[in-house]
């Protein structure tokens, strides 16, 4: 059922419904990157919350005026109103009282959406029969999406993901180092607004088909993900929209395998799966590969320990550091060194003492800051700086006793 | 360490002229001034120290000049021009605690932005852009940390980096904010050798400092402030126990002075 749906193969309805998603998660995913570098992801709940009382609006005044009230277009619209003066509210009580930004959006999140739930409530009441599910936007709902809905929602997103592609550099410079964009010509003022509008813009493709509250994961999940498995903003940019396409995909057509499953939460509960994996996984940042890592320093410097030990022929105590040794085959198990052990820690100690001497040494003592205690001076110096340093070793009293 | 030129033979700056020159420069934060009525007329071709204690408005003239923050009174002009026709003109060097080291960029990376008004919104990198910027990193001795995120670079190495975005632009004016501030011997030496490199070529340098012991080793002129100017001119004549203990108001003991501001 899961193989059909994610081949297209479960109907027309579905089809479109994955398409579209796939489109929305993709075009959020790279734009949410910019929002989410630049630390400023809680704004975006602010403005999805906005457009509640917008949406609640703009079907009353569609009723009023006639129509069903049920255009998507129409309702985009509405709700694209609402969530703009939402982030003028953040920006304004930002910058011109002493609020901190996280309680502007609290402010401004909570009254926009408690003044949309009012309004709801009056819709309901107002024309009971023709409601039309208006709360299906709070989480979404594709159920019944008709193709012009489907398109909206994949070229609106389209759309925002060119806009956020072509301002990548000034977008990126801003969340890096503001100060310096500002010298570089570039207005931080209007590019944090570029950036929220196309936020807003995805939140309001997005409304159908996720819902308000759960947009704000489309847009920060796919890119906390991808930055798992790189370390460069331009990369980050397309894998989180791979992320976010794949999630919009997978959610939609896992949604479609069964009646009344939905579809928006499915679709963050599987950009979740990828984050969770992410986090495991990823080379470099995940936690298992910085697991391995640790382990395998902590080995090295238990190593490195207990063979200067044996140069030196004192015992070694730590049950760690004389499990490691005798693994390796250094020293037997009393605690005697064996011969491929005495060599070893004969060059152990011999590097020490290079470092040592490196230390007095006037012209390269500067490298003593890459003295970690693991590297070997081999690797630091040309032989000419080692024979050098060996010279000094024989002229003076040994420098390890 | 070479001999600061003699004053004299420095050339005397017009104001109409000068690289950056300040008129009533005034810089709030809320009620409280923190640059007050602030002239500054930087020499064309010199090495430029900016001094003064701690809360003295060093880094703020440094962001005001250059618009970062919004000045409440005064005005900027850089060669003679208002500033945002001769923008493109100075290259800044911020203090290293302004940016997110976790940031997903590498050393190449964040030199490539120097070059972002030639590569604007959406013109591609190429070859050439590449190898200017890896030149800008040979120069302040990074060429080997190009693909290191800057996280995982040392503060010496993070500040050479961003010296060498600076030297991507190909400015004329060089302001640099507290360049020597937490970074290794070695990285100093370099900075200090990349920067009189510039003055060589003609390029004029202003760095906020805040070690009195190497003005005299380091800069041509002083620019003394603590809220208000304190002083401006060639080490010889404005960088005396005077105006020193002056900007500092007493915070220095008096020997100390003495032995900073004396040739050794």
């Amino acid at each position: 059922m899961l193989a059909q749906a994610l081949l297209l193969q479960l109907g027309y309805n579905a089809t479109l419904v994955a398409l579209g998603s796939a489109a929305l998660g993709l075009a959020a995913g790279a734009t949410g990157t910019f929002l989410f570098l630049r630390k400023r992801a809680l704004v975006a709940d602010a403005v999805s919350h906005a457009t509640l009382p917008g949406l609640a609006l703009a079907f009353m005044l569609m009723v009023a005026l006639g129509g069903d009230g049920r255009s998507l277009a129409g309702l985009m619209a509405g709700s694209a109103l609402s969530a703009w003066l939402g982030l003028l509210s953040v920006s304004w009580l930002t910058r011109h009282t002493r609020l901190a930004e996280d309680a502007a959006i609290g402010a401004v999140l909570s009254v926009f959406f408690g003044f949309g739930i009012v309004l709801l409530t009056v819709v309901q009441t107002l024309s009971a029969g023709r409601q039309a599910g208006l709360e299906s936007f709070l989480l979404g709902s594709t159920a019944g999406m008709l193709f012009s809905d489907a398109l909206l929602i994949a070229s609106g997103g389209l759309a925002v993901l060119a806009c956020a592609l072509a301002l990548r550099r000034p977008l990126l410079l801003v969340a890096f180092d503001s100060g310096y964009a500002e010298t570089q010509g570039i207005n931080v003022h209007r590019m944090d607004l570029a950036i929220m509008t196309l936020v807003m813009a995805i939140t309001v493709v997005g409304l159908k088909v996720v819902g308000l509250i759960l947009i704000v994961a489309l847009l920060i999940i796919p890119a906390a993900t991808a930055r798992f498995w790189s370390n460069r903003a331009d990369r980050v940019v397309l894998l989180a929209g791979l992320f976010g396409g794949l999630s919009g995909y997978i959610g939609a057509a896992i949604s479609a395998t069964a009646p009344g499953l939905p579809t928006g939460p499915i679709i963050v509960l599987v950009s979740f799966a990828f984050f969770v994996a992410s986090l495991l996984l990823a080379p470099g940042r995940g936690l298992l590969s910085a697991a391995l890592r640790h382990r395998a320093y902590q080995r090295q410097v238990h190593l490195r320990q207990g063979l200067l030990a044996l140069a030196q022929s004192h015992p070694v105590y730590e049950a760690r550091t004389r499990r490691i040794l005798r693994r390796a085959g250094l020293m037997r198990a009393d605690g005697v060194p064996t011969s491929s052990g005495h060599s070893h820690a004969a060059a152990a100690l011999r590097d020490e003492n290079r470092w040592q001497a490196l230390r007095s040494s006037a012209h390269l003592s500067e490298l003593s800051a890459r003295d970690d205690g693991l590297t070997l001076i081999l690797d630091v110096l040309t032989p000419d700086q080692i024979a050098e340093l060996d010279n000094r070793i024989s002229a003076q009293p040994k420098v390890v006793s | 360490m070479t001999a600061p030129a003699p004053a004299a033979s420095l050339p005397r700056t017009d104001p109409a002229q000068s690289p950056l020159a300040i008129r009533g420069l005034t810089v709030s934060y809320g009620q409280q001034p923190v640059v007050f009525s602030v002239d500054m007329t930087v020499q064309d071709g010199a090495m430029t120290a900016i001094i003064g204690p701690n809360g003295a408005g060093k880094s703020t003239l440094l962001k005001a000049a250059l618009n970062i923050v919004k000045p409440l009174a005064g005005r900027v002009s850089v060669y003679g021009r208002p500033l945002a026709e001769q923008a493109h003109r100075i290259a800044y060097v911020p203090q290293r605690a302004s940016v997110d080291w976790d940031f997903p960029t590498e050393a190449l990376d964040v030199v490539l932005m120097g070059l972002y008004r030639d590569l604007g919104l959406l013109r591609r990198v190429r070859a050439h852009h590449i190898k200017h910027a890896k030149d800008c990193l040979a120069r302040v001795g990074m060429e080997d940390f190009a693909d290191r995120q800057i996280g995982q670079l040392s503060g010496g190495q993070q500040q050479r980096v961003f010296l060498a975005r600076a030297l991507a632009q190909k400015a004329d004016l060089y302001l640099l904010d507290e360049p020597f501030a937490g970074v290794d011997a070695a990285t100093e030496r370099a900075i200090i050798d990349v920067l009189k490199s510039l003055k060589d070529e003609g390029k004029t340098v202003v760095a906020v400092h805040h070690d009195l012991s190497t003005v005299r080793a380091y800069f041509d002129t002083v620019f003394l402030i603590n809220r208000r100017k304190m002083g401006e001119g060639p080490i010889a004549t404005a960088f005396t126990p005077e105006t020193v203990q002056a900007t500092y108001g007493g915070r220095l003991a008096d020997g100390q002075i003495t032995q900073l501001t004396q040739d050794a």
